[in-house]
């Protein structure tokens, strides 16, 4: 259902943001730079999944490195930044992957593996929560926030 | 849900990665185009052998050149934790029991030709290329941990923790198992791995890497000369690692 909804509703709020009166709750798709894809925007949105799901297994399976499809590649045009100038992660609700898939509620698994950004941008600060090595001994952390250390 | 892999695989010709070269509108919103050469390969040889000859004479007991280089290479770095850390690649001392000399070299997956760690994998995610390099693909793994207790060679780590900032050509993640991948990613690409590299840059060449198949490389013709063993070799595991001056 999510499938059919969400180039449904990526192709409507495309729409009405050229029209300059949609409503907030509509995702940001943020602008990517880099040439337009051949295939056309809708048909990523659509089948986005499938080529990367297809590039992945003949990449790791058969060394395939002729790629068409790539995560890696994603973010040399789909690279966020926020006020400050730096690039976002995942950790971000404005990362490119989130702003739709927040909006659309389908939880993307790809980064507990993958990073979210570009090779060279550090990500240990945006996921500092989830690196937090005190909570690996849940009473001491407990005890720091008790204490008013966090 | 229906996967749509015929269309992708003809698609995939028109879109392999590289610049674009030609275009021709065949029907009013329908362009072919068709991409420029590209050095990249388009499939593991399944004529290759790729191995490893480790001479444990020219290994420093001192040095971890190996183990440093495959930890920045790959991203692995724990948090020092010796328990929980992953090792890709580990220096192992020998000692003599009668004479007391001690030998030490680094051990790292064997990438078997008969690996245990894919027999008993039971999602399929622990596979051997068709090249000999042995892998785990952590898009299927389940993170059972059958493979490191399968592996005579303790060469497979579970990882403990989440993990960020990893490097694009090496993605791990909570929950899976990893070993060393004969820096699969640099051998795609022609190079040789990180581990080799770092081994000659420190003075020592002690690891000499190649193709086990092809009579005329350095490290079949070194193996033709001298004796070297594989570890281990009561299990008969065909290793693509072997070592000489054990
Ligand atoms: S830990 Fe992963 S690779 Fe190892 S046997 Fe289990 S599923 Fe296979």
């Amino acid at each position: 259902m999510v499938r059919l909804l969400l180039p449904l509703v990526l192709m409507l709020a495309a729409g009405m943001s050229a029209a300059g009166d949609r409503s907030s709750l509509w995702p940001d798709v943020p602008k990517a730079t880099g040439a337009p894809h051949a295939e056309g925007n809708a048909y990523w949105r659509k089948h986005h999944m499938e080529m990367m799901r297809h590039d992945r297994d003949l990449t790791m399976r058969d060394g395939d490195r002729m790629i068409a499809a790539s995560l890696k590649g994603c973010f040399d045009c789909h690279t966020v930044t926020d006020e400050t100038g730096a690039t976002v992660t995942y950790a971000s609700e404005k990362h490119f992957c989130r702003s739709c898939h927040d909006f659309a509620a389908v939880k993307v698994d790809c980064f507990m593996c993958h990073r979210s950004t570009p090779d060279g941008v550090d990500e240990t600060v945006d996921h500092a929560a989830l690196t937090d090595r005190r909570a690996g001994d849940i009473l001491a952390y407990l005890r720091a926030i008790g204490e008013g250390g966090e | 849900m229906t996967r749509i892999k015929g269309a992708e695989l003809s698609r995939r010709d028109f879109l392999r990665s590289g610049a674009a070269v030609a275009s021709a509108t065949l029907a009013p919103g329908v362009t072919l185009i068709a991409f420029g050469g590209s050095q990249a390969q388009a499939a593991a040889d399944a004529g290759k052998r790729w191995g490893l000859l480790i001479d444990a004479g020219k290994c420093d007991a001192d040095c971890s050149a190996c183990v440093s280089a495959c930890r920045d290479e790959n991203g692995w770095g724990g948090h020092g934790d010796a328990d929980r850390d992953a090792q890709w690649i580990r220096k192992v001392t020998l000692q003599h029991k009668a004479t007391g000399h001690e030998t030490t070299m680094p051990v790292m997956c064997q990438h078997c030709a008969e690996p245990p760690c894919v027999d008993v994998c039971p999602t399929g995610a622990s596979f051997k290329r068709v090249d000999g390099i042995v892998l785990v693909d952590k898009h299927t793994c389940i993170g059972c941990r059958y493979c490191m207790m399968a592996c005579p060679f303790k060469a497979r780590s579970f990882v403990h923790e989440p993990v960020v900032n990893q490097k694009s050509h090496a993605p791990r993640g909570q929950g899976t198992v990893e070993s060393c991948t004969l820096c699969v990613h640099r051998v795609d690409a022609g190079g040789t791995p990180a581990c080799v590299e770092a081994c000659a840059g420190a003075g020592y060449e002690a690891i000499l890497f190649g193709d086990l198949n092809d009579p005329d490389s350095q490290i079949s013709k070194r193996l033709a000369e001298y004796p070297s063993a594989a570890l281990r070799p009561d299990l008969n595991l065909g290793q693509g690692v072997r070592y000489a001056n054990l």
